[in-house]
């Protein structure tokens, strides 16, 4: 029994290695990539349009929304980063109902560099938005005091969306391959089912956590500004 | 360990990748397709929106010209009805006029018909008593009409004084040719000769005389020369008898129309003159004698 995909290593060179990870990531990017190529290559600017471009526009139009609603001003700016983390690891999750399949989220690498990209785009935005010094000057708010918290409250968060992510589809993973050998019948499909709702629900809260920490980088200087200091 | 650092590099990259990929792909497209069709959604709601000012526009347009149009066609409405009117009234006035004019030439056909039943009744009055008289006097006198037609004649050649007998007399002299005898019946020789002797023993001028049957003068003898005229005739009589014969008609239609008047207020009164033509028309060659001449 493997906890994570990881462990599961088609060819390996000294450090180099292309583990059951890094192969279904890169099916899941063919598919997403290639889907959407076929899609929005025959876009329609008119009225009438084809019920996958539908399916698209519906999707790309609530992400923007949720971005916008979470109280980004300008979600566009952040669709990319923030579409793409909600989309990999929603169709990631999705995909646990193709048999022999293991999902990438279910690795902690994986997780941890989807934390990584996190914690280090926060910052890149806040000092994009309002410049490395009051970026910086943020940490020390409300006092000086709170800088050692607030750094080690940027770690603590990041690792607490690696692990959480991690968490719940491994442990997703690991209850349906239990069961299949307890009762191989039912019981693992209505796992299978609970773990889809498990993996649209982390995928939501992954990328809405994501948005609540850059909107919360970005946002520290505009409250600043706007009250006058 | 759960974490296989090689791994955490390789998803980093492959993230950045998709994320890259994505907005190429994904994100971008779609959301220009969603631009454009918005862009074109506005343009046309402004397109719809410019249309119905337009259209609004016309349509107050339109009114304004369907109430000018309106009250272009009352005008002129009222206008024919005027003009209706007024040829109404012309038509009106003028079949009145025709209708006046009818029963004016009515009237006058009427009272043309009337003169001339007058005319062949008298005539044939004439004729009815020269006829009588003649018997009459033939079978009482013993005598002829017309001998006694010329004895009166000459009776009055004797009988002419003074102005008249000049002037008869000087118009004999000048043109002694222009003397005509009319007579109704043809005059026998002897008659003839008497009236040329009388004219030459009572106006003293001896002249050839011409005689000229005229039955018209309805037993009556007529001398005409140069603007005189003497002459003798029962006409005179038959006029007195016409003229009392009208007046009895006249009382008659009188009472005619009275009646009707009573009945019908519209009927228009008869010319109450129509009865009247045959007065005798005063000739001014005709001297004066000619008319107070006594019966036979």
């Amino acid at each position: 029994m493997r906890i994570s995909p990881d462990e599961l290593v088609f060819w390996q060179y000294g450090f180099l290695k292309f583990n059951a990870t890094i192969v279904y990531t890169w099916g899941l990017m063919l598919v997403m990539v290639v889907g959407s190529k076929i899609v929005t290559g025959k876009l329609s600017t008119g009225l009438r349009r084809s019920r996958w471009q539908n399916i698209l526009e519906i999707i790309v139009t609530n992400i923007l929304k949720q971005i916008e609603d979470v109280g980004l001003d300008e979600p566009r700016k952040y669709l990319g980063f923030l579409g793409t983390l909600f989309l990999f690891i929603a169709i990631a999750n999705l995909c646990i109902i193709i048999p022999g399949y293991e999902p990438p989220t279910g690795s902690l690498s994986t997780t941890a560099a989807l934390a990584l990209c996190v914690f280090v785009a926060v910052p890149l935005f806040g000092i994009e938005e309002q410049g490395l010094g009051n970026y910086l000057r943020s940490y020390t708010e409300p006092t000086i005091i709170m800088l050692p918290f607030n750094i080690i409250s940027e770690i603590s968060r990041t690792v607490s969306l690696a692990i959480r992510l991690f968490g719940n589809i491994m442990s997703g993973s690991m209850i349906i391959a239990i069961l299949l050998t307890i009762a191989p019948f039912i019981f693992p499909d209505l796992m299978i089912a609970l773990g889809l709702l498990i993996g649209m629900v982390q995928a939501y809260i992954f990328s809405i956590l994501a948005t609540v920490y850059i909107t919360a980088a970005t946002r520290t200087s505009k409250s600043r500004r706007e009250t006058g200091e | 360990m759960l974490i296989d650092w090689f791994t955490v590099i390789a998803q980093v990259l492959n993230f950045l990748i998709l994320v890259w990929l994505l907005k190429r792909f994904l994100y971008k497209p779609i959301l220009n397709a969603i631009d454009a069709r918005e862009k074109k959604v506005a343009d046309e709601l402004a397109n719809a929106d410019t249309k119905e000012a337009e259209a609004q526009k016309e349509k107050e347009e339109f009114k304004r010209k369907n109430e000018e149009f309106d009250q272009q066609r009352a005008k002129l409405l009222n206008r024919a009805k005027d003009e209706a009117r007024a040829e109404r009234q012309h038509l009106f006035e003028e079949a009145r006029k025709e209708a006046f004019d009818l029963r004016a030439k009515q009237m006058e056909a009427l009272s043309t018909d009337k003169e001339n039943l007058n005319r062949e009744i008298s005539h044939r009055v004439q004729q009815e008593v020269f006829a009588i008289a003649r018997k009459v006097l033939k079978d009482l006198a013993g005598t002829s009409l017309d001998e006694r037609t010329v004895d009166i004649f000459t009776q009055r050649l004797y009988e002419l004084k003074g102005e008249e007998k000049e002037q008869l007399t000087s118009a004999l002299t000048v043109s002694p040719g222009s003397a005509l005898v009319h007579t109704a019946f043809d005059l026998p020789q002897p008659q003839q000769d008497l009236i040329i002797k009388t004219i030459k023993e009572a106006l003293g001028v001896e002249i050839q005389l011409r005689f000229e049957t005229t039955p018209d003068l309805v037993n009556g003898i007529e001398l005409t020369t140069d603007g005189q005229k003497l002459a003798w005739s029962i006409k005179d009589y038959l006029e007195s008898l016409g003229r009392s014969i009208d007046e009895l008609l006249k009382e008659q239609s009188r009472d005619e129309t009275r009646s009707k008047s009573e009945s019908n207020e519209f009927i228009p009164e008869t010319e109450p003159g129509a009865g009247t033509r045959h007065e005798p028309a005063s000739d001014t060659s005709k001297p004066e004698h000619a008319r107070d001449s006594t019966g036979v």
